[in-house]
């Protein structure tokens, strides 16, 4: 009692009548200060700090972008031939000089790289409108069908799929309808494995079996419950799919299944400039420089999106 | 064991057969000939009968399919369109030797630089030599190794002449090719390593062995490098991919008298029997590959042991 008295007189510890109960607040400390944010604006907070994936983003998006303005810049177009022009060095006239029938390479370049990038996004789209569907139905049904659908994917997965795409085109004529539609027939077999498998995950969670004792019917459960959750790891399959689509398809053009003249892709574009390698290689260079690009690009920023949506893969 | 051998054994002849039905009948279907059809037709109406016998084509299409099986269950593949009179298991022999080369030391050149690579990554994590390798490893993914191929033909062969640019001739020749096929195998290799060593060094058997007081080398040498290796058997599919794939390109690119240009050129000669000998070649191999990194990985990993049912 002393003791506090002398403390009180020395200042070491406040007096009691200088304190107020104040009580608790439950709006103020249950406030939430932040706004809040749903798990795409988490992913998008996270995927901005991550310099590679924006700086890929940007680099995309311009090369897309030229790829639909570029061509208008000059004043040929990618299919009118100039014989007196053949394999001109780059200049004021020709960006990026001439090929061997005298057509603008800078006009072809842009072209052919909307070409890829078409038939790339389209075929990963397919994939994975083939590819939710089949893993959807796979694994909702479960059991016997299930069974069936998995047998039916191990021997897809068996076969080397560029072997069956070969085939493929050999059979139809090349196009790009056809090296699109021979990517597909065995690119979604990757994911219906992952949606299957995502699905196989939601089908025991409880919001499921809740809303599934209210009546709701089993495609709005897919589509209302189980896709938004699925979407993450869709959209970063999407991402890896689509660089290695273009990849596919130049390798296609290189052996010769790829588009016939006059059409542009960036395949048929690194063929030809392979072939006049030696003594033109600026016609090998600048495609090869999209090509490379685009195929970085794609992979870093599938790799942000990886990290930025589905953390537990961060490494 | 035994069983999923076994059963593994069976769904591989049944997908071997339905890829030999499969290709069989694209074949069919096919527009265009190898044969030069105009020369075909100048042949008196006998020549012709006897040209077409001498391919089995003279027969109907089930005939055909049912010989076609019945020889490939002997080893038979049928005679070559293109190459004329050659067998194509023979053609594939004469040309397996530049591949398996190519292909083996793009492997072992792969995982060697690959491993260390990774390894050296995840022990020094958030270093330069960290990002060296990822910087290695997006690139190696991400340049296609054809345009890889050419650069490295235009600058390293034609421009300073080190090495030889193109044919099959000495061992330098098979440099080149090599390297670039190799490049991917490291990237995916090297990714995978780090990946893996990331995980095990902050598994707790490590922080053990740290306490004991080993030092770092012993702890890396001796259990983390062990156990991050287990799983770079899964990735051998994939790379196996990635090589066949490769080979295809690339054989062609510096002219190696190997199967993937050989698949290539049949390709632009509609060489029909060696497109379908090569198909069910290059089926086989990819899943006996498959089927060998299973057992394996159930060898090497006592934590996965495959039971007779999945």
């Amino acid at each position: 009692m002393q003791q506090t008295e002398q403390k009180e007189q020395q200042h070491e510890i406040l007096p009691n009548e200088m304190f107020e109960i104040v009580g608790r607040k439950e709006e103020e400390s249950e406030k939430i200060n932040k706004p809040i944010l749903s798990n795409w604006q988490d992913g998008w907070l996270r995927l901005k700090q991550n310099k590679a994936a924006v700086i890929s983003l940007v680099v995309i998006l311009l090369i897309v972008v030229l790829s639909f303005i570029g061509p208008y810049f000059s004043e040929y177009s990618y299919e009118q031939t100039n014989y007196e022009k053949v394999y001109s060095e780059p200049s004021g006239e020709h960006w990026l000089g001439t090929d061997k029938f005298g057509r603008d390479q800078w006009t072809r370049l842009w072209e052919g790289t909307r070409v890829s990038l078409y038939i790339a996004v389209l075929a990963a789209l397919l994939d994975i409108l083939i590819g939710i569907t089949y893993g959807a139905i796979s694994a909702w049904k479960g059991g016997k069908v299930d069974n069936i659908m998995q047998r039916i994917i191990e021997i897809l997965v068996g076969i080397p799929n560029l072997i069956i795409i070969i085939l493929l085109i050999m059979i139809m004529r090349p196009g790009i309808m056809t090296i699109m539609l021979a990517m597909v027939i065995t690119g979604w077999v990757n994911m219906a494995r992952l949606v299957r498998g995502q699905v196989f995950k939601l089908k025991t969670q409880e919001y499921v079996l809740a809303s599934r004792a209210l009546g709701a019917s089993t495609s709005r459960i897919i589509l209302g419950h189980m896709l938004p959750n699925t979407l993450g790891i869709i959209i970063i399959n999407l991402m890896f799919t689509i660089p290695s689509a273009i990849f596919t398809e130049a390798f296609l053009s290189f052996i010769g299944l790829g588009l016939q003249e006059p059409l542009a892709s960036l395949g048929v574009l690194i063929n030809d400039g392979f072939q006049s390698m030696r003594n033109q290689f600026y016609l090998l260079a600048y495609p090869a420089i999209v090509i490379v690009a685009l195929m970085v690009c794609f992979n870093m920023l599938a790799d942000g999106l990886r990290d930025a949506f589905d953390p537990r893969m961060r490494k | 064991m035994k069983k999923f051998i076994l059963v593994r054994l069976v769904n591989i002849l049944i997908t071997l057969f339905l890829i030999a039905t499969l290709t069989f009948f694209l074949m069919k279907t096919l527009p265009g000939s190898p044969f030069d059809e105009e020369k075909l037709m100048n042949l008196s109406e006998e020549l012709r009968m006897e040209f077409y016998a001498k391919y089995g084509l003279d027969e109907p299409l089930h005939i055909q399919y049912f010989k076609y099986m019945g020889d490939l269950v002997q080893g038979d593949l049928g005679l070559s369109y293109y190459y004329k009179e050659q067998p194509v298991s023979s053609l594939i022999m004469d040309r397996l030797a530049p591949s398996a080369l190519i292909g083996l030391q793009a492997v072992v050149l792969g995982l060697s630089i690959g491993i260390i690579l990774g390894m050296v990554a995840a022990f020094r994590h958030n270093t330069g030599w960290d990002y060296f390798t990822m910087i290695i490893a997006v690139l190696g993914v991400s340049v296609p190794n054809f345009v890889l191929a050419a650069f490295f033909q235009f600058y390293i062969g034609l421009k300073w002449g080190i090495l030889p640019v193109a044919y099959w001739e000495s061992y330098d020749h098979s440099i080149l090719p090599t390297i670039a096929l190799a490049v991917g195998v490291i990237a995916q290799i090297a990714r995978f390593m780090r990946n893996e060593m990331l995980e095990v060094l902050q598994q707790d058997y490590i922080i053990t062995a740290q306490s004991k007081g080993l030092g770092d080398w012993v702890v890396l040498i001796r259990h983390a490098i062990r156990n991050a290796m287990i799983p770079i058997v899964t990735i051998l599919g994939p790379v196996v991919v990635s090589l066949l794939t490769g080979s295809l390109v690339i054989e062609n690119i510096f002219s190696i008298p190997g199967i993937g240009s050989l698949f290539v050129d049949s390709i632009k000669m509609n060489d029909y029997t060696t497109i379908m000998g090569l198909t069910l070649f290059y089926s086989a191999f990819f899943i006996l590959t498959m089927l060998i990194v299973d057992i394996l990985y159930g060898i090497i990993d006592p934590r996965i042991r495959v039971h007779g049912k999945e």
